[in-house]
């Protein structure tokens, strides 16, 4: 059995008097102990909301979540607020994107940090703050005794990071959903940060749920990548294939759009047409069916479903074709 | 090479070992206020008020009850002596030194301030943050009741209030100040309240855990009190202006010997305008003066917590 199994997660934005919007389509996926998954896509993909719907952080009025997200076999969908906020912090934890704002700014790093210890691990103040130093050690942070006297606005970014990463992680978590984790930081702070995940998640046994919007970042950490699209899974791989092979065609556009530090002078970027729709997808055929360039009758008939594919999942009926890809995508 | 960096390192560990521990955002704020030259004014407007109220019996040079010059006031014949030495704001109408008078009301007007304040910022609270804490109908019908005092003009609100009570005293006065000041401070939390709930640190506080009653009483609250603070220091001087009015139109304590400014401005305003205009402007200029005082204090407190103005 795998550590976090989500089924058919599917998630609504009702408002009154208007249709209901799906942002995350039937997404399922596994993630098993230690293991680092990707979800990726652009802006309104439902990465974000996926991560929320799991911590069960979306807001009651409004949303409606389907499917289950069972977590060490409990469905964590059912449980009552009581139990979801025990678990919250002990057995999940997130790291969100924006450092500075995720950070309290009228309290010291410090009882951001022993807070959390008292509430879960029980302990009293004064081994709670030798615990919280050791933390902010381990994570990194120079001087720690000091630092937990010290409020946000006083650390950089990349020390605000890190000191997020040592909230999440200060009750040894199973699992760690990062939204975005380096997306408000620059570049060097950035490689930093994701080599920091990548250790404490190795040495800790931690699984780990990688959202970002970032390929670059996908292809340094993740074990299995999973690319959303308009709220649904359209390809899954393994870190090495997806890179190598993609077999979707927004897959591989995506890929195609990076820039490439190994292309030739005056060689241009190859954007993906066009942009994120707002109506509801996949009602007629597939969503991403007006952009793509390898679009063909069927596409516009019924939505594709998620088939196996050479080892991976894919949702597609003209996927790009190896021999095609492999020129452009080996990076 | 080595031994140039180890002495540029010493001065550096110097500086760091000084510029330790945590600078908080109050603290920022309390030294931007110090550079602030309207800030100082009002500061110290606001201290020599304080420090007059306080220490008030042992300023004022006579006793502000003795009708030591009793004899020499003819009301019949329109007479009240001016400054004389030993009296140099003169008498009031029954012989009193009018210094000592006014030095003993500062306490009084202090106390009703503040104590009106307090209640109006702790009821005022409870409301708010009941109302942004939970929303649904406890915000809903938190907030029509609020919408109800705040549709009422504050003064005439104080005054209906005042009126309710049979014996007038010192309480019912600060109880009547004190309603008017309720609704502003329950919006002013609830709203920031409103805006907390979505922030992402109440979000990232949620992910961890944390019980409700700390996410809104450590997370959500304190983040939400700069405002309240401002509005508060601004609510005293309205609080001491409102107090005075209602003193100045008879809803006041009704006990004629006491000293206080809006029922010593009241009394020469409507009995000695002609005789000794000075009994009504004394009083008047003392408020006037406590009144920018507090209004100084928390303007500029308003600028040193805006973000916008970080420098």
């Amino acid at each position: 059995m795998a550590l976090l199994e989500v089924r058919d997660l599917t998630v609504k934005f009702q408002r009154r008097g208007e249709q209901s919007f799906t942002a995350v389509d039937g997404v399922s996926f596994d993630v098993e102990p230690g293991q680092t998954v990707g979800l990726v896509g652009e802006s309104g993909c439902g990465k974000s909301v996926t991560s929320l719907a799991i911590m069960r952080l979306l807001a009651k009025r409004g949303n409606s979540v389907t499917g289950s997200v069972s977590f060490e076999g409990t469905d964590l969908l059912k449980i009552s607020d009581k139990d979801m906020r025990n678990r919250r912090g002990r057995d999940l934890g997130m790291v969100f994107q924006d450092p500075l704002s995720s950070l309290n700014p009228v309290i010291p790093i410090g009882l951001q940090i022993t807070e959390v210890l008292e509430r879960h691990r029980d302990m009293p103040r004064k081994k709670a703050r030798i615990e919280a130093a050791e933390l902010l050690d381990k994570v990194g942070i120079p001087d720690p005794t000091r630092r937990l006297t010290e409020y946000p606005h006083q650390l950089s970014g990349g020390m605000r990071q890190r000191a997020l990463i040592a909230i999440a992680l200060a009750c040894k978590p199973r699992l760690l959903i990062a939204d975005e984790p380096t997306t408000a930081l620059d570049v060097t702070i950035q490689a930093q940060i994701l080599a920091l995940l990548k250790e404490l998640v190795q040495d800790t046994g931690t699984a780990l749920i990688m959202i970002t919007h970032d390929l670059g970042v996908v292809a340094g950490l993740c074990d299995e990548v999973n690319v959303l699209y308009g709220g649904k899974i359209v390809e899954r791989a393994e870190r090495h294939a997806l890179f190598a092979e993609p077999r979707h065609p927004y897959t591989h556009g995506l890929l195609a759009s990076i820039p490439r530090l190994d292309a030739g002078r005056g060689e241009k970027l190859v954007p993906i047409k066009g942009s994120v729709s707002d109506n509801i997808p996949w009602e007629d055929g597939c969503a991403f069916a007006p952009r793509c360039p390898n679009v063909v009758d069927s596409c516009r008939g019924t939505a594709p479903d998620l088939v196996p594919d050479r080892g991976g999942l894919l949702r597609c009926y003209n996927p790009v074709l190896p021999v095609v890809a492999a020129g452009e995508g080996n990076r | 090479m080595n031994t140039l960096l180890n002495k540029k390192k010493e001065p550096i560990d110097k500086l760091a070992a000084t510029a330790g521990g945590g600078r908080s955002l109050a603290g920022e704020a309390i030294r931007r206020m110090a550079r602030s030259p309207v800030a100082i004014i009002g500061a110290v407007i606001t201290a020599l008020f304080v420090l007059l109220a306080i220490f008030a019996p042992l300023l004022a040079p006579k006793d502000p009850f003795d009708r030591a010059l009793q004899d020499q006031v003819q009301l019949g014949r329109g007479i009240i002596p001016g400054a004389m030495p030993g009296y140099p704001l003169g008498v009031d109408d029954f012989g009193r030194d009018f210094l000592s008078r006014l030095i003993v009301g500062a306490q009084q007007t202090l106390l009703v301030g503040v104590v009106a304040t307090l209640i109006g910022v702790s009821v005022g609270m409870i409301i708010g943050v009941l109302a942004g804490a939970f929303g649904g109908w406890v915000d809903t019908m938190l907030m029509r009741f609020v919408d109800v005092l705040l549709s009422v003009p504050s003064l005439l609100l104080a005054i209906s209030v005042a009126a309710l009570f049979a014996k007038p005293n010192q309480w019912t006065v600060i109880i009547a100040v004190s309603i008017v000041s309720v609704p502003i401070f329950a919006r002013l939390l609830r709203g920031a309240m409103l805006a907390q709930r979505d922030a992402d640190h109440v979000l990232a506080a949620t992910s961890l855990g944390v019980k409700r009653r700390t996410v809104v009483l450590r997370h959500m609250l304190p983040n939400s009190l700069g405002p309240v603070i401002v509005q508060a220091t601004l609510t005293l001087a309205t609080s001491i202006i409102e107090a005075a009015a209602l003193s100045f139109l008879g809803l006041g304590d009704p006990d004629p010997s006491r000293a206080e400014w809006g029922l010593m401005l009241g009394k020469a305003a409507r009995q000695f305008l002609d005789i000794r205009p000075e009994l009504a402007y004394y009083p008047a200029i003392a408020i006037i003066i406590v009144a920018l005082g507090f209004t100084l204090l928390g303007e500029s407190m308003r600028e040193a917590l805006d973000p916008k103005n970080r420098r």
